[in-house]
């Protein structure tokens, strides 16, 4: 649906359905340069398991309108704002790599509105790496290209999509195509920048959930201690075999550990 | 990093899709020759049924052995997805009924497989869908014959069996002007000769029967998305950009994405029409595509050796081969077929219908039957075969003679081939009343 968020328009999926107030919530937020889509599986799944679903496009992303938003902060605030709009007081949020440290930061800053939190694919600081800055800053292909490449484990550069006939390599390509010019930079930037992960951490009281790929070359579980140490309540599963895409790479496995903490 | 980085046409061949059988380690992929496939409980099955998780649930909707043959013609044709079909003709079946219902309208190459040609002359419109055949050497005429019903251009990256060579950038161009998807039939070129995608088109649609599986030993199709047309700025597929009621008012471009083509045929057009490829079949075709490179490349060198001989024997009035110096699509070929224009191709024999059968009939290595892309020589007289069906107006639209052969061209012994061809043309030449020889 559309609806508007700071006097914008923006779009999230629902599963075509209203927002039920009996209902819990759980907000899906999606990576740099991506949008609802990579969450279908799992919008759809908790949506027949009694949930109201928010799979939402940020600013600037998918369907959306406006300009992606610079910080994770000030996206962390805009996800709030989209709650407000909606009517909802709390909610879960499940986040991947960006969408990870919106869910992480809005968590900390708005104990209150947040009931749980999932970060698929994380890790904090998020550094990275100027070859990947400087391609997206200057819109080269070449940015897309590496994000997929290193995106999925080694051994998915092949396939091997347990989603029948999807060739999960072009297709998580061609969502990056399609993102608009200067989109992934601005989603880059903002996980580059994002320097009190840790320290919103310590802060997070509502249940957790880290959901990292045994083979992720982007977010690697070594670089995930510190983030594991500071959140004091979080669950942690490894998913064997999946790399940083772990809504393609391990959807099922992913399905069964979001129920930890939905 | 760049494009380069990714796997090569090779290892993609032997590679994509495929990973050892996790329950047995085995490196080939294995046949699952089941129809259906156990729920561990009754949510996995409500959820499996919904599209929450990954899985199967019966072999005519999806199958792993299958599955690893979509994902990896997918790859190598860089698209999004694709869907592994009981021929080629149903994966042309498969978008078509996908895009448009009745009232719809086709612009199509006039140079196509015969069957082609059945299915939009004769068959679609009894569905309420219209077909304009135009000269596919003609982007305009393709641009003219576009009508307000109009939801899919058509062609051959070689046209059926006269070689024309598809302009794919200019006709896509003229598709995307007007809002519409280019698809095109890459039997004969197969992605190790060409990459429709790279040049524009759509989707692809792939005779699996031929070059791909190389043996001769199976009939399948592959219905492959690029993932790159934008139908909702389009507006004219309300099938993939609004609610469909039978699947619980889904909308296929909002839940999918670039994937919202090949996901809609499988979940209506595959469950609905039932054409799915067996998973032995779809075994069959993966160890074709294994060797794809190294046969298409000796495919071609056969062809260029014969192509040659026949150019400079006296009983031939014609080789239509686009590499050929005066062949109209010269120069269109060395752009968009660089390493070759495959291993189909047609000459007419002096000496006419008689002669032509006189032909035919004393090959000896070649066979005569209804089918290219065997790793064996093919021989065929299109005109009394595969195009009997076509009057004359269209067989020449189509660049057809009485005298016109279609050979496809296999892996034999290039010294072998030629002096079955010299036999050949021996026994036309006394059928037609000359002393050539």
């Amino acid at each position: 649906m559309m609806i508007t968020v700071n006097e914008q328009a923006v779009y999230c999926y629902t599963n075509s359905r209203d927002i039920d107030p009996a209902k819990p919530n759980i907000v899906f937020i999606h990576g740099s340069g991506m949008d609802h889509c990579v969450w279908t599986l799992a919008s759809r799944h908790f949506a027949r398991h009694g949930n109201n679903v928010i799979s939402l496009d940020l600013p600037g992303h998918g369907r959306s309108g406006g300009a992606p938003l610079a910080t994770i902060e000030a996206m962390a605030d805009w996800v709030i704002a989209l709650l407000d709009t909606l009517k909802i007081e709390q909610a879960a949020l499940v986040g991947h790599s960006l969408g990870s440290l919106i869910a992480l930061e809005s968590a900390a800053a708005h104990a209150s509105r947040i009931r749980a939190i999932a970060l698929v694919g994380t890790t904090s600081p998020m550094p990275v790496s100027d070859a990947i800055l400087d391609a997206a800053k200057a819109n080269d292909h070449s940015a897309f290209d590496m994000l997929t490449q290193w995106g999925f484990s080694k051994r998915h550069q092949f396939g091997g999509n347990r989603s029948s006939g999807i060739w999960m390599i072009g297709n998580t390509l061609r969502l990056y195509e399609q993102s608009g010019p200067d989109v992934l930079f601005h989603d880059m930037r903002a996980c580059n920048d994002y320097q009190s992960g840790i320290e919103q951490a310590s802060r997070v009281t509502c249940p957790a959930l880290l959901l990292l790929g045994a083979e992720d070359r982007l977010t690697p579980v070594r670089s995930t201690q510190a983030l594991q140490s500071a959140l004091t309540s979080a669950k942690v599963e490894i998913l064997p075999g999946a790399g940083h895409t772990i809504m393609v790479e391990a959807p099922n496995a992913m399905l069964d550990a979001l129920h930890q903490v939905l | 990093m760049a494009a380069s980085d990714y796997p090569g046409l090779d290892t993609l061949a032997l590679h994509a899709g495929a990973q050892p059988d996790p329950a047995t380690g085995a490196r080939a992929t294995p046949i699952y020759q089941t129809a259906s496939f156990c729920f561990p409980d009754s949510d996995h099955a409500a959820s499996l049924f919904n599209i929450e998780r990954a899985g199967h649930v019966y072999s005519r909707l999806s199958n792993p052995t299958n599955a690893v043959l979509e994902e990896r013609i997918a790859a190598l044709e860089g698209g999004v997805g694709a869907i592994a079909t009981a021929s080629g003709q149903a994966a042309l079946h498969l978008a078509i009924i996908t895009l448009m219902g009745a009232g719809s309208h086709i612009v199509a190459s006039a140079a196509l497989y015969g069957g082609s040609h059945n299915l939009f002359a004769y068959t679609l419109p009894r569905f309420g869908i219209e077909t304009t055949f135009v000269d596919p050497r003609d982007p305009q005429a393709f641009a003219a014959a576009i009508q307000d019903n109009t939801r899919l251009i058509f062609g051959e990256t070689l046209g059926n069996p006269g070689l024309d060579v598809l302009n794919i950038p200019a006709i896509a161009d003229v598709a995307h002007q007007a809002g519409l998807p280019l698809m095109v039939d890459s039997t004969f070129t197969t992605p190790y000769l060409i990459k429709p995608f790279e040049l524009g088109a759509d989707i692809i649609q792939h005779s699996a029967t031929k070059f791909l599986s190389g043996h001769g030993i199976v009939i399948g199709g592959l219905l492959v998305d690029s993932g790159h047309f934008d139908w909702e700025a389009s507006g004219k597929f309300p099938t993939l950009t609004e609610p469909y009621e039978g699947f619980h008012n889904l909308i296929f471009t909002e839940e999918f994405g670039p994937t919202a083509f090949i996901q809609r045929a499988r979940k209506e057009g595959l469950r609905d029409f039932g054409a799915c490829m067996a998973p032995t079949s779809a075994f069959h075709i993966l160890q074709g595509i294994e060797t794809l490179s190294v046969r298409m490349n000796r495919h071609v060198d056969n062809t260029r050796e014969i192509v040659n001989f026949l150019m400079e024997h006296p009983q031939v009035d014609r080789v239509g081969y686009p590499e050929l110096e005066g062949h109209p699509d010269q120069s269109l070929a060395a752009t968009l077929l660089p390493k070759g224009c495959g291993a189909v191709f047609s000459f007419d024999l002096s000496g006419g219908r008689p002669a032509g059968i006189a032909f035919v009939d004393a090959l000896n290595v070649f066979s005569h039957l209804a089918n290219i892309g065997d790793a064996k020589s093919l021989v065929i007289h299109p005109a009394s075969t595969t195009h009997h069906r076509m009057n004359a107006e269209a067989l020449a639209a189509g660049g057809i003679g009485e005298g016109t052969i279609r050979l496809s061209i296999g892996l034999e012994d290039i010294k072998d081939l030629i002096a079955d061809l010299k036999q050949g043309l021996r026994a036309a030449g006394k059928a037609a009343g000359g002393s050539r020889s």
